[in-house]
């Protein structure tokens, strides 16, 4: 038997023993046993972020970045309230992590005692599961059944609530191997006779698309090279929602580009108009169906999902295949080369040139301009100069995310961090800093606009103490930019509360944090100044003032189906109709 | 369509293939629930349908397995064949979910409520109080000169029939416990 060890410990041990290599945190007095623990050891690196939201997001780009689960540590009452917004945006996007925090101690609990909060109570909602451990005995165990729930199946965030008494009693730890094994285990093999049947079904299909999403990226980089496997045996066509972009390479020959409400043209008529769907680890989100009664009203529909609960919620299917991406794809891959079989390649072909008509559209062309940055322009040319270096992206939310996923691309997985689900403003920043940690030496930037940058901006201070490099493009239109397009569309150009005012001088404000500030206004010196930016070895804040009104386009207006897209040269004025008002 | 491979009764039982799933036809269902019996696990489930909009008509949770620390909540819910299947697959998704048993699709079931009302009358009412008691085979649990508590058992249906019978004859009272139900055979 192992020597006695004091709960803080054994959180610490339970840490090293899941291979935990950075912790990001804020301390405060309940978690204060645990931060002496953290004192007096070496291997695990924790990270002071400067609020507890951005502990949770930081997790989170760790988690996407790297495969691993992410790790934050907070404080109760108020260091807990502050990580329910990363909670739920780790829930809406199945992103692993798992949270530990303080709790005042089992005796006080209930008596409204100072800084406490019903943790387990407001994270229920928001987690995937969490516990209240209310004895030293139960700790490790706790952990390590706490990291297993957040990996497993679908992924999703954990939280571990430790009152102060349970950290500073002293028990005996439990290792990993040891730790009793938890019930929860989800399938991950599908069932052969339904792979079966769609693998007749794609011998069959005369106008077949892949539709994949992140479960592609949550099942791990092998089920991202049987995609790409799949996709060269039949030459169908493929499309991504935004949060599995990578997954196949934007640069291979089959890539349609995102889908969805700022998808392209093609991709979302090749969804209209196919007869075989082939959903691969994605949820039919309301911003990919547009109006479900008419979602792709012709087609046979497949669905791989490990999380038996996204079939049929929203989109009935034919063929629902309940397991794991790679586990699925390996198998239809394996019946598909065994019984030798062919696609049906003259209609395949026959369906390519109508593809291939609906790409003549040219759906993301913009109207360039000598004197204003475009949006788009300053994206495609930050595209340009970080093309082929080792690079992760992350975003905030708006318009500005639309445009990154759209003129930029991605040709492996995890290296797109974005905030989709729950869309999260104030994600991309402390995001980044997590994946930064993870990737030392690559070049890490945070595509954002001025208004969500604003929301998480204490974090530069986070950067710069940890020499953090991470590059701040900020796509400064003085506007609530995602915000004002709603409301030329829909409410009459009454532009209420949609101006970023008062804006700090983000060159000064850089330079005050200690880092790097660049502005750029013109075109003609965007170049030299995305390359000063990247040359620069630290974090900088790239101020890019761009055209003020620029609307993110193509877009399904909400309410609409997926054949009646606005192109960029349509007029927007009140191009949302009532029906499609109410909807968000 | 081949139905689904889904060992009957796991969590992941489905009834896919037996119903429409795009009929709008409001349907009753009797949902069995085994659970780990830990803190927390009621407010889950109440938490998913309260969250996700979901009715529920009756619910009753107890330990069935001290030793195994599980319980078993029985859960009756109202929605179309769709909002049902979902309601399944969001259960199994509860960590501390074993199994979800949907005992309407499963087979046969039988279901059974406890109920305790309390009945207040004199002369005639009283009488005829005691008299139906005995045809619905209730039970005197407690009786005063001007009161009497039966104790029934019996389907939902049994004892909504009871209660409509015993209002104008002096119903003061009554509690009910929910259904609770099992498979037959
Ligand atoms: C302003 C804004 C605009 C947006 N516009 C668009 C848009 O135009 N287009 C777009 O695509 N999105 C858009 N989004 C994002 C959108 O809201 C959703 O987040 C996104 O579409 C969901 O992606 P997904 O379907 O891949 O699902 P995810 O949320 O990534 O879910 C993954 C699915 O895969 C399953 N899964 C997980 N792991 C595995 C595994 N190992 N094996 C099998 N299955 C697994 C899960 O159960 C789940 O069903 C927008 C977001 C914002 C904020
Ligand atoms: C926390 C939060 N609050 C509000 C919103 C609603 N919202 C979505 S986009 C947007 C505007 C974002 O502005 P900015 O960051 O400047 O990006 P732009 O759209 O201009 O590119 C707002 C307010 C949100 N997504 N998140």
């Amino acid at each position: 038997m192992t020597q006695p060890r004091t709960g803080a410990q054994m959180i610490v041990q339970a840490l090293k023993d899941q291979g935990v290599d950075v912790v990001f945190g804020y301390p405060g007095g309940a978690v204060l046993p645990i931060y002496d623990e953290i004192f007096l050891q070496n291997e695990i690196r924790h990270i002071l972020v400067r609020h507890e939201q951005a502990a949770v997001h930081a997790a989170e780009g760790y988690a996407r970045s790297t495969g691993k689960v992410g790790v934050a540590l907070v404080t109760s009452g108020p260091g807990a309230t502050n990580a329910v917004t990363g909670l739920t945006d780790a829930l809406m996007d199945s992103i692993p992590i798992v949270v530990l925090s303080g709790q005042v101690p089992t005796f006080m609990i209930g008596n409204d005692a100072f800084q406490e909060a019903d943790t387990v109570g407001i994270t229920r909602p928001c987690t995937k599961h969490n516990w209240l451990v209310k004895d030293t005995a139960s700790l490790s165990s706790t952990i390590h059944e706490a990291f297993h729930v957040a990996r497993s199946g679908r992924p999703g965030p954990v939280l571990v609530d430790i009152p102060k008494d349970v950290q500073f009693a002293s028990g005996s730890y439990t290792p990993k191997q040891k730790a009793r094994t938890s019930h929860y285990q989800p399938k991950l093999k599908g069932d052969t006779a339904m792979i079966e049947q769609l693998a007749d079904a794609i011998a069959t299909a005369k106008r077949p698309i892949f539709y994949t999403g992140g479960g592609v990226i949550n099942s791990g980089p092998a089920a991202s090279q049987l995609l790409r496997e799949l996709v060269e045996q039949t030459g169908f066509p493929i499309t991504s929602t935004l949060m599995g972009l990578g997954a196949y390479p934007a640069s291979g020959k089959n890539w349609l580009g995102m889908l969805g409400m700022h998808g392209l043209y093609e991709a979302n008529l090749a969804m209209h108009g196919c007869d075989l769907m082939i959903n691969v680890g994605a949820r039919f989100d309301d911003r990919i169906t547009g109006r479900v009664q008419d979602f792709s009203p012709k087609s046979k529909k497949a669905h791989i999902d490990i999380d038996p609960s996204s079939i049929n919620k929203v989109i009935h299917v034919d063929m629902p295949i309940i397991g794991d991406v790679a586990h699925v794809l390996e198998d239809l891959l394996r019946i598909w080369k065994s019984k030798g079989r062919k696609t049906n390649a003259e209609a395949v072909a026959k369906w390519w040139d109508q593809i291939n008509e609906w790409k003549k559209v040219d759906c993301l062309q913009y109207s360039n301009s000598e004197t204003t940055i475009k949006p788009q322009y300053a994206l495609e040319r930050l595209e340009a100069l970080t093309k082929g270096r080792d690079r992760y992206i992350t975003t905030e939310v708006g318009q500005h995310q639309m445009w990154a996923a759209q003129y930029l691309g991605f040709d492996e997985p995890h290296r797109w961090m974005t905030s989709g689900g729950l869309g999260t403003m104030g994600y991309g920043q402390p995001a980044a800093m997590g994946v930064q940690i993870a990737h030392k030496d690559s070049l890490v930037i945070n595509i954002a606009g001025e208004a969500s940058w604003l929301m998480n901006m204490q974090e530069m201070g986070t950067m710069v103490q940890y020499h953090l490099p991470v590059k701040q493009f900020i796509l400064n239109n003085e506007r609530l930019g995602m915000v004002r397009q709603w409301q030329e569309l829909l409410h009459g150009e009454r532009y209420s509360q949609s101006w970023s005012e008062a804006l700090p001088d983000f060159v000064k404000l850089a330079e005050a944090f200690g880092a790097k500030g660049i502005q750029c206004s013109d075109p003609k010196d965007l170049d030299d100044a995305i390359m000063e930016m990247l040359d620069y070895d630290g974090p900088v804040i790239f101020d890019c003032l761009v055209e003020k009104h620029e609307n993110c386009l193509p877009m399904i207006p909400s309410g609409e189906p997926h054949n009646k897209m606005l192109l960029p040269n349509s007029s927007t004025k009140d191009a949302i109709a009532a029906p499609g008002a109410v909807l968000v | 369509m081949s139905p689904l491979k889904i060992k009957k009764g796991s969590s992941r039982h489905s009834a896919y293939d037996l119903r429409d799933p795009n009929a709008d036809v409001i349907e009753r269902h009797t949902l069995a629930v085994i659970v780990d019996n830990e803190a927390g696990v009621l407010a889950r489930v109440i938490g998913l349908f309260s969250g996700r909009g979901y009715n529920i008509e009756s619910l009753t949770v107890a330990e069935i397995d001290h030793l195994g620390h599980t319980s078993r909540i029985t859960i009756v819910t109202t929605g179309t064949p769709a909002v049902i299947e979902q309601i399944k697959a969001q259960l199994g998704r509860i960590v501390p979910v074993h199994e979800v048993h949907d005992l309407t699709v499963e087979g046969a079931c039988v279901e059974r409520e406890l109920a305790l009302f309390k009945v207040a009358g004199e002369g005639d009412k009283r009488v005829e109080a005691l008299r139906l008691a005995d045809v619905f085979r209730a039970n005197v649990v407690d009786s005063t000169l001007t009161s009497f508590t039966f104790e029934i058992t019996g389907s939902p249906e049994k004892i909504d029939a009871f209660a409509e019978l015993m209002r104008p004859l002096g119903l003061a009272e009554m509690a009910r416990t929910g259904v609770a139900a099992l498979a037959r055979g």
